[in-house]
């Protein structure tokens, strides 16, 4: 009698045994995907006010990184359009899973900056909504790439 | 460029955030995985012999120190590389020793005299298969040196491919399959290294032509169907896989080639044409066999009816699936069914054994341990930074997926019966010693792609709109 409930707790316990590695398995695979920046990610403010919202004259002058790995770098804007994506010849080169080797480009038009998504598999978002064609970038505006945000700034 | 970055934005990743190397989540999840060996093998003996023995223990150690070894090259050699790879296949192979070493007592009970003990021969496999995983990580120090002996590889892949089907077949034949090497009480299949070489040709390959095997098009019927002249390399990779299904009477290693080569043909171009034309090229050939060759017959009916040929070629399969039965949800608790009423229950039909003993629960959480290392391995390739790495990673972990596919398919009857192995779980030398180079191959690939990008030299000049990922060789 004794015997055989030990057997169904070998059988039971093991099973159980079986699915926890699943289960610390997969709490790795979800760390590894949110990694502790999932707040990070969500909680960027919408900067509704930035600094410099005052109509400057000649539109933005630099392109700022605000969330992600390369918090704090800063990109001059020329003529050129800027290249955003994960191959090395783009003109900001991001390190982020959730990015693609050609992401995002930012185009000068008359002054005013455009952003537009090349294909990208996760998506490029202007403040809450999901780029599909050109859109106009105002400064202050969270343009969220995977983990990275930018905004222009004047 | 006058957009020119103020801060040089590769040195400010290197900078500012390291990302983690996760090589503590690894140890801990190897010494889960040994964890869960030793239980089972724990219960294995105590609920067949009912004691424990001393060789638990020496086994014990040797497991151990097998992935602690793994876990410290890793550690060194492959900072950045994947956490779960290791652990997953830790598991899947203590997994296979653990059942490997409960049939050998069944058959020792049984009273059988001639056969020896398996357990402890593939316990030296997987030894041999350690030193091949440490020598490729520190031999390959960057995947890209591979895309270099592409042509060599592919050689050598046709060869070992070929061999079998020259060879007599006393030297090559088990079991009606000719995919063998025999010499001297070894076997080897050297299939299963041939598949590692072949899926590196491929990736190199594809990389050089896949401009013109996606872009040249025209669309009928809703698919981009490519031009006649590009389809030659699928026709050859399609011939090689019948002439191995005719010579070798495999049908295993045939679609297993085909598959991988269809598949990252697929990768490669984005066309889902590729595989409607690889499923249709395929399914003819088998047609044509099976008109033409007997023994396939005789697998196609054995699949289809299994117990109607009880008597015959179905008797495995039939055995099986009363396995699978008998086991029902929760099996029949380890050491506590009859896996050994299958023929090579070992070996083809190890999944059976598991089936039997731990239940749907317990096989279904042994597809889910492969299904965490193909999705590492695939996720491996989405973020690895180069062409040739992506296809590779892609291409090998499908050939996993694929293989385990396929095995369990043949299994469960779902699939005709293929003389595929099991990876890591299966009893049998080459299968575990290639496998092990195949883990070793992708760890490299993982490492390289989790590493953050080196603060070296100025940015590179712009290639223009042609490639999509820049590949340096």
């Amino acid at each position: 009698m004794t015997a055989e409930i030990v057997l169904q707790i070998f059988r039971f316990g093991f099973l159980l045994l079986l699915w926890l590695f699943i289960f610390a398995a997969f709490r790795v695979v979800r760390a590894d995907l949110f990694g502790g920046r999932a707040g990070r990610v969500a909680s960027v403010p919408p900067r509704a006010a930035a600094p410099g919202k005052k109509k400057a004259r000649g539109g933005p002058k630099t392109l700022v990184v605000t969330a992600g790995p390369l918090t704090g770098t800063k990109i001059t804007l020329g003529d050129q359009p800027i290249l955003i994506g994960r191959a090395d010849d783009s003109t900001l080169v991001l390190t982020d899973d959730f990015a693609s080797s050609r992401h995002a480009r930012l185009t000068n038009r008359g002054g005013q900056w455009y952003v537009e998504d090349l294909g990208s598999t996760n998506g490029t978002y202007l403040d809450q909504q999901r780029v599909q064609g050109p859109l106009l970038v105002g400064p202050g505006q969270p343009i969220r790439i995977g983990q990275t945000a930018l905004e222009l700034r004047s | 460029m006058t957009a020119g970055p103020t801060t040089d934005p590769r040195a400010a990743a290197a900078g500012t955030a390291t990302p983690p190397k996760r090589r503590g989540t690894e140890l801990a999840l190897l010494g889960f995985a040994v964890l869960i060996t030793l239980v089972a093998q724990a219960i294995v003996d105590l609920t067949v012999t009912g004691s424990l023995t001393t060789e638990l223990a020496t086994f014990g150690l040797w497991f151990t120190a097998l992935w602690t070894v793994a876990h410290l090259v890793v550690r060194r050699w492959a900072p950045y590389a994947d956490p779960l790879l290791l652990p997953a296949v830790a598991l899947l192979i203590g997994l296979g020793l653990s059942f490997i070493h409960r049939l050998d007592l069944a058959a020792r009970q049984a009273g059988s005299t001639v056969s020896r003990e398996d357990a402890p021969v593939q316990l030296v496999w997987a030894t041999l298969g350690l030193v091949l995983f440490v020598g490729v990580l520190l031999v390959l120090r960057d995947h890209r040196l591979l895309s270099r002996f592409a042509y060599t590889l592919a050689l050598i892949g046709l060869v070992l491919l070929a061999i079998p089907a020259v060879l007599p077949a006393s030297l090559s034949e088990v079991n009606g399959a000719k995919i063998w090497i025999r010499v001297a009480g070894f076997s080897i299949q050297p299939g299963e290294f041939a598949k590692i070489c072949l899926t590196v040709f491929f990736a190199a390959y594809l990389v050089d032509k896949r401009d013109v095997l996606a872009l040249a098009s025209r669309r009928v019927m809703g698919l981009e169907l490519p031009r006649g002249r590009d389809l030659g390399p699928v026709l050859v990779a399609w011939g090689l896989s019948i002439l191995v299904l005719v010579f070798e009477r495999d049908l295993g290693s045939s679609l297993l080639l085909f598959g991988i080569f269809v598949v990252m043909l697929y990768v490669a171009t984005e066309r889902a044409s590729w595989l409607v034309i690889g499923l249709g090229l395929f399914a003819g050939g088998a047609l044509i066999a099976y008109q033409l060759f007997g023994h396939v017959q005789q697998r196609v009916d054995s699949w289809l009816d299994p117990f109607e040929y009880y008597d015959g070629s179905g008797f495995q399969v039939a055995q099986a699936l009363f396995g699978l039965g008998t086991g029902g949800l929760f099996g029949a608790g380890l050491g506590g069914g009859r896996p050994d009423q299958v023929p090579v229950a070992k070996s083809d039909f190890i999944a059976a054994a598991v089936g039997e003993e731990l239940g749907l629960f317990g096989l279904v959480a042994v597809i889910i341990v492969y299904l965490v290392l193909v999705e590492r391995g695939l996720r491996t390739s989405l973020i690895v930074r180069d062409a040739f790495g992506k296809l590779l990673a892609a291409g090998l972990s499908f050939a996993i997926a694929w293989q385990v596919f396929v095995v369990l398919g043949g299994v469960t009857g779902l699939l005709p019966l293929t003389g595929l192995t099991t990876p890591f779980l299966a009893y049998g030398g080459s299968s575990l010693v290639a496998n092990f180079v195949l883990v070793a191959v992708l760890v490299r690939i993982s490492d390289a792609a989790r590493r953050p990008a080196a603060p070296t030299g100025p940015p590179k000049p712009a290639l223009g709109d042609a490639p999509t990922e820049v590949v340096q060789t």
